[in-house]
């Protein structure tokens, strides 16, 4: 189970945004390179790497398509799921279609959850 | 000993800035409105001339993480900066510096620590918006000192409610015992219905009105037994993914008493109900 590294893949990149221009600019690229090189280290810690996580054919196939509707049901943590993709995509979405669309529109993909348990966001 | 001048219980919007500063042509509807009863709900603050705050939120994963993840946690520092580059860039709120009060942090941790609750500390802790807000909302000149406590809302497994209003309620007697004559108030902020990154975000209203105004009446009777009997983590996830929030409401319930609240204002926005409240103590906790 690697939910928690889904989750250290959006939280470490949504908060620098050098690492999110790159996730922008070359998602298959910055993926394997967060993979190999930054999601290894210790948070707080640039000396110290942990070797025990490593991202799911289908974690790593959704993160570089952006597919934040594929991450939800693996139970990525919906405020880290949310405010990375806002990051990325709520201007462009507002200067095309007004205030909030990108967030609307990301509800509108997950509207056969509604009325279901959401998969759960334990690790 | 210190002495509690007011509680107050929030939720935390942080676009209310941005809403309210924007050109008056920019504005939505809702600012003119939204403004009024901010600055109604900060009179209830200046009027009990406090000279600390306990400020009791929640990290957003800003800068608490899944590898280290304390349920409860109190801030030890001289100061705290605050304002993330992420909330920057998502909700345009500016950077701050809180000056902190480390003596009474000192103390409320040990007190917190004597009545058998492990509060996690930190020496370094950045403040995101859910202490920030209450800042902007109630104290925009930022010229108190602060004690900042954080809660797990986010991260399950979640403390139960009952604990929540529990360590509310050390919290007050942690404030009531404090050896100094300061005027203490204690703010804290969460959420009523709320989802966020799930099908019912950013509706036209919240998730679940009919959970809004029922804990809305709650609040402002101060009935903890109902809110124990009703509210569970499942049903607060039946109200939205993020209702959770709900557990600082009820924590706050505790530093302020099982009480019928003195000041209650509700504005229902775009895709949340805002909720205000405020209580004067009538006496100190048993």
């Amino acid at each position: 189970m690697s939910k928690y590294y889904v989750n250290k893949f959006l939280y470490t990149v949504d908060r620098d945004p050098e690492l999110l221009q790159r996730y922008i600019d070359e998602p298959r690229t910055f993926v394997a390179t967060w993979e190999q090189s930054i999601g290894p280290k210790l948070l707080g810690n640039d000396v110290e790497a942990s070797t025990v996580h490593s991202l799911t054919h289908e974690e790593r196939e959704a993160l570089v398509n952006h597919d934040y509707q594929a991450l939800f049901e693996m139970g990525a943590h919906f405020f880290l799921n949310l405010t990375l993709f806002i990051g990325i995509y709520d201007e462009p979405y507002m200067n095309r279609s007004g205030p909030l669309s990108f967030q609307r529109e990301m509800a509108a993909k997950l509207q056969h959850w509604r009325g279901k348990d959401y998969p759960s966001v334990e690790t | 000993m210190a002495k509690l001048v007011a509680t107050l219980a929030s939720t935390h919007h942080p676009f209310y800035l941005k809403a309210t500063t924007a050109p008056p042509e920019q504005q939505m509807p809702e600012a003119p409105t939204w403004k009024r009863k901010i600055e109604a709900y900060r009179e209830t603050l200046a009027k009990a001339e406090p000279d600390v705050l306990v400020m009791i939120g929640s990290d957003h994963f800003h800068q608490i993480f899944l590898d280290n993840c304390p349920q409860f946690l109190i801030g030890k520092a001289e100061r705290y900066d605050a304002t993330f580059y992420n909330e920057e860039r998502e909700f345009g709120i500016p950077k701050y510096v809180l000056e902190g009060d480390e003596p009474m942090s000192r103390f409320m941790h040990q007190h917190l620590m004597n009545q058998n609750f492990d509060f996690a500390f930190s020496n370094e802790l950045k403040i995101d918006h859910s202490i920030i807000c209450p800042i902007i909302t109630v104290r925009p000149q930022n010229d108190l000192p602060v004690v900042p406590i954080y809660t797990n809302i986010f991260a399950p497994p979640l403390h139960t409610p009952k604990r929540f209003y529990e360590v509310g309620r050390a919290i007050r007697k942690a404030i009531d015992d404090y050896p100094s004559d300061k005027r203490v108030a204690a703010i804290g902020t969460g959420h009523l219905s709320l989802e966020l990154g799930g099908p019912r975000q950013f509706m036209e209203t919240g998730p679940d009105p009919e959970f809004d105004r029922q804990a809305i009446e709650w609040l402002k009777s101060g009935d903890i037994d109902a809110i124990l009997e009703n509210v569970t983590h499942e049903s607060m996830a039946q109200s939205g993914n993020a209702t959770h929030g709900f557990l600082n409401f009820i924590l706050m319930l505790g530093v302020a008493g099982p009480e019928g609240a003195d000041y209650v204002d509700n504005l229902d926005l775009f895709h949340t109900m805002e909720a205000y409240f405020t209580w004067y103590p009538k006496e100190a906790a048993a």
